[in-house]
């Protein structure tokens, strides 16, 4: 009996605080400091959520950048039993959670090697990211749809190279982490430049 | 590698270091009762649970009150996961679990393993995470923090047989040292980015016109523990990797920080309860030695990109980059995966089975290694300890001497227990990967032809064997048996190690302390930080090895010779 009373005494007082008063506490001070991040940094146009600065989302047309591929899925409207391929569905991150010796991996990215122009191909052209909704992709990758989306918005390179070169985002002090842009946000830029 | 992300990797572990020495002091302050600036809320847990922490416990008072805590944790957390669709603060509305993964998912989170079989924004509640995942993951690292003063006091005192008080070691713990720095991480982790809000899920239209839901919740402060107290229970579901889990670069690398400090500190609040500094700093070293060695070969073998997409005309420059993001670069990936899995985490911020084979196998055979490199908080010390009695006794065969450690004589009891205790890892893991390869239920889990899928098998009882929690993903872990049997590989090592070892720091604490002379073994230079490191690396290796090379080595040179699956 000694030791039950203060076992659920300690797991219920605790699960009061740490599980309800400090995150109701934290959660109201977050909101206060830093509205914007604290909401999921959700970015607004002609007043409606457009997405996420943080949360990639796909892109297919060729006036836009196009994120990396994304191995997301969703139910299948036919039989909920099943999925399909849904990239960039933000309601159930997933990886493709491939190994390295798959075939079918090496299938797919082979055929995505055959559409993605002159070999070498940056890698993060042609992989899945971790969570299937990563919001950036590498300069270079970016650097190869240059001429594309220019040709598709009849924009002189140039301009496009420039609207890349504002929206891609250094290591940070010159060292920490890579260089990388976010394709949501370039592509919002695209979108306001005439 | 280039020497630009080794400053990287170097950046964080100064920094992991240079915060472990103050740290290592103040919770030697809050073991000993020195701190006091929460004194009111100390008072009123101790008054309403009507326990008085003066009184001391010897180890069986010790142990017992520890399961009693993890014990009603469980209860409570299992009732919350089954009741969750007829709970407030579920805007999504989702229904309870089923009674096999909520079992899966309370021992998990209860052992501090945080292995999951489910996806967090798919099916958990807001209040779920935050008043269930997000309460164990503090509780279970108080507990085993707790364990490792009461261990470290038996080193400290010669002829006592009381080790601390259990409720006030977990309370003051709690609430000097976890609760503060989850606040100040979880508040650096939302100015990056992480969400902490309680709106339910936001639908967007993207500029494409497609409709985009995007999850939410009261995620920062949930994160934070999870690192600081070395759980690694995603909010999301895969984990770190997720732009709302990691955002950036510096978030990884705070995450990294997190859940490392504790354990480093740890030593040197060790160093501080047996009066010798130089103890604690020489486990440290030890452990510090192993992650830059696991990082490296991280690094090396996924900057280094997978052979077979370089055949088919892919620049190996940026590495491996299946299951990668494109935030934190090859250096903050190895780094973070060589201490998530060294200490017991299990976070991730890029998916382990599509890493390279060599890649995939150090964070799998750091966790066989016995998770104490540096281990995770509390649980990565006493391990660590019981590694260093057995190499005082190597040491002691090899002279001819009775070994001792900080003056206590270790004799055949101690090494007995210690011995049994370090059975457990490999008769778990070795055990049930052997019968769940043989037996179709298991086998239809995994989703790798080849050897990879028995490295899937490996690395589940593995990590949750270890506590780690971190996964091979393609396996399918959502079934009753994997549910069940994954459970208790958690709740053995856990527990079944942890018996064995508070019995010997009982056993220590009744010795005298005998005073150290010429003829005794330094515990604190080089020597015995090699010998020390050496056992660790031995012992491991001959447990594990001939699984490390079915499962990754087999892929290793399968992909060398061009072969696929």
């Amino acid at each position: 009996m000694s030791i039950l009373r203060p076992a659920a005494t300690m797991v219920v007082g605790f699960t009061l605080l740490l599980g309800l008063a400090m995150p109701a506490a934290f959660t109201s001070l977050a909101w206060v400091v830093l509205p914007a991040e604290s909401g999921g940094s959700l970015i607004e146009r002609d007043g409606r959520v457009a997405g996420s600065a943080l949360i990639g989302q796909n892109f297919a047309s060729g006036r836009y950048f196009h994120p990396r591929p994304s191995a997301t899925t969703a139910p299948d409207p036919q039989d909920r039993t099943e999925t399909v391929n849904a990239p960039y569905n933000a309601a159930a991150s997933a990886t493709s959670q491939r190994a390295p010796s798959s075939q079918a991996l090496l299938d797919t990215v082979k055929e995505r090697v055959a559409e993605a122009g002159p070999a070498p191909v940056p890698a993060d052209v042609v992989t899945a990211s971790g969570s299937g909704l990563d919001p950036d992709i590498s300069p270079e990758n970016a650097a190869r749809q240059v001429a594309r989306v220019a040709q598709a918005r009849g924009l002189p390179e140039d301009r496009v190279r420039a609207v890349l070169a504002e929206n891609t985002t250094a290591p940070l002090l010159g060292f920490f982490g890579p260089a990388r842009v976010n394709v949501l946000r370039l592509n919002l830029a695209l979108d306001g430049t005439h | 590698m280039t020497l630009i992300g080794w400053a990287q990797i170097a950046l964080v572990l100064i920094l992991v270091v240079a915060a472990a020495v103050p740290l290592g002091r103040y919770i030697a302050a809050v073991a000993s009762g020195r701190v006091t600036w929460l004194r009111p809320a100390e008072v009123l847990f101790f008054r309403a649970a009507g326990v008085d922490p003066e009184r001391g416990q010897d180890w069986r008072g010790y142990a017992l009150a520890m399961l009693a805590a993890n014990a009603a944790g469980f209860v409570l957390l299992f009732a919350i996961l089954r009741l969750q669709g007829m709970l407030p603060l579920n805007p999504q509305g989702f229904d309870g679990m089923s009674s096999w993964l909520a079992f899966n998912t309370a021992v998990s989170f209860v052992t501090n393993t945080n292995w999951q079989a489910y996806s967090g924004e798919a099916a958990v509640s807001y209040l779920s995470q935050m008043a269930g995942l997000a309460v164990q993951n503090f509780l279970s690292a108080a507990s085993g923090i707790a364990l490792a003063l009461a261990v470290s006091r038996a080193f400290a005192r010669g002829g006592v047989r009381e080790l601390g008080n259990f409720w006030a070691d977990f309370t003051r713990i709690t609430l000097y040292v976890l609760l503060p720095l989850a606040v100040v991480v979880g508040l650096a982790l939302v100015a990056l980015g992480v969400p902490q809000t309680f709106a339910g899920y936001v639908t967007a239209t993207t500029l494409e016109g497609a409709e985009q839901v995007i999850p939410l919740g009261p995620a920062a402060f949930q994160i934070a523990i999870k690192h600081l107290g070395t759980n690694g229970g995603g909010f999301f579901g895969v984990n770190s990797a997720h732009p709302f889990e990691g955002p950036s670069a510096v978030a990884t690398a705070i995450q990294i920080w997190a859940q490392t400090v504790i354990p480093f500190a740890l030593c040197l609040t060790f160093g501080r309860i047996v009066s010798d500094l130089r103890q604690g700093r020489a486990l440290l070293v030890v452990m510090l030695g192993f992650v830059l060695a696991a990082t490296a070969g991280i690094y090396a073998a996924e900057a280094a990109g997978n052979p077979l997409m370089t055949e088919l005309g892919v620049d190996p420059a940026m590495g491996n980059m299946e299951g990668k993001e494109i935030r934190f670069g090859m250096p903050l990936v190895a780094l973070f995966t060589a201490t998530t899995t060294g200490a017991s985490c299990g976070a991730v911020n890029a998916m382990l089975d599509s890493f390279t084979p060599l890649g995939g196998l150090v964070p799998l055979f750091l966790i066989q290694l016995g998770e104490v490199l540096p281990g995770g908080v509390g649980s990565g010390l006493y391990g660590m300890l019981v590694f260093v009695l057995l190499s005082v006794f190597v040491a002691g065969l090899m002279v001819g001497r009775t070994p001792e450690y900080l003056g206590k004589k270790v004799q055949a009891r101690e090494i007995k227990l210690a011995t049994l205790g370090v059975l457990v890892l490999p008769a778990t893991i070795l055990g049930l990967t052997a019968v769940s390869m043989v037996l179709p239920a298991a086998v239809s889990s995994i989703a790798a032809a080849g050897p990879h899928g028995l490295s899937e098998m490996l690395y589940a009882y593995t990590s949750a064997a270890g506590n780690n929690g971190s996964a091979f993903g393609g396996l399918t872990a959502d079934t009753p048996w994997l549910n069940g049997t994954l459970a208790i590989a958690m709740l053995l090592w856990r527990f079944a190690f942890m018996v064995p070892v508070m019995a010997i720091a009982g056993s220590l604490a009744g010795k005298v302390k005998a005073p150290a002379s010429a003829g005794t073994f330094p515990t604190h230079g080089p020597l015995f930080m090699g010998l020390l490191a050496g056992v660790i690396l031995i012992l491991g290796g001959l447990q594990f090895l001939p699984s490390l090379v079915l499962g990754p080595l087999a892929e290793h040179f399968a992909i060398l010779a061009g072969k696929t699956f």
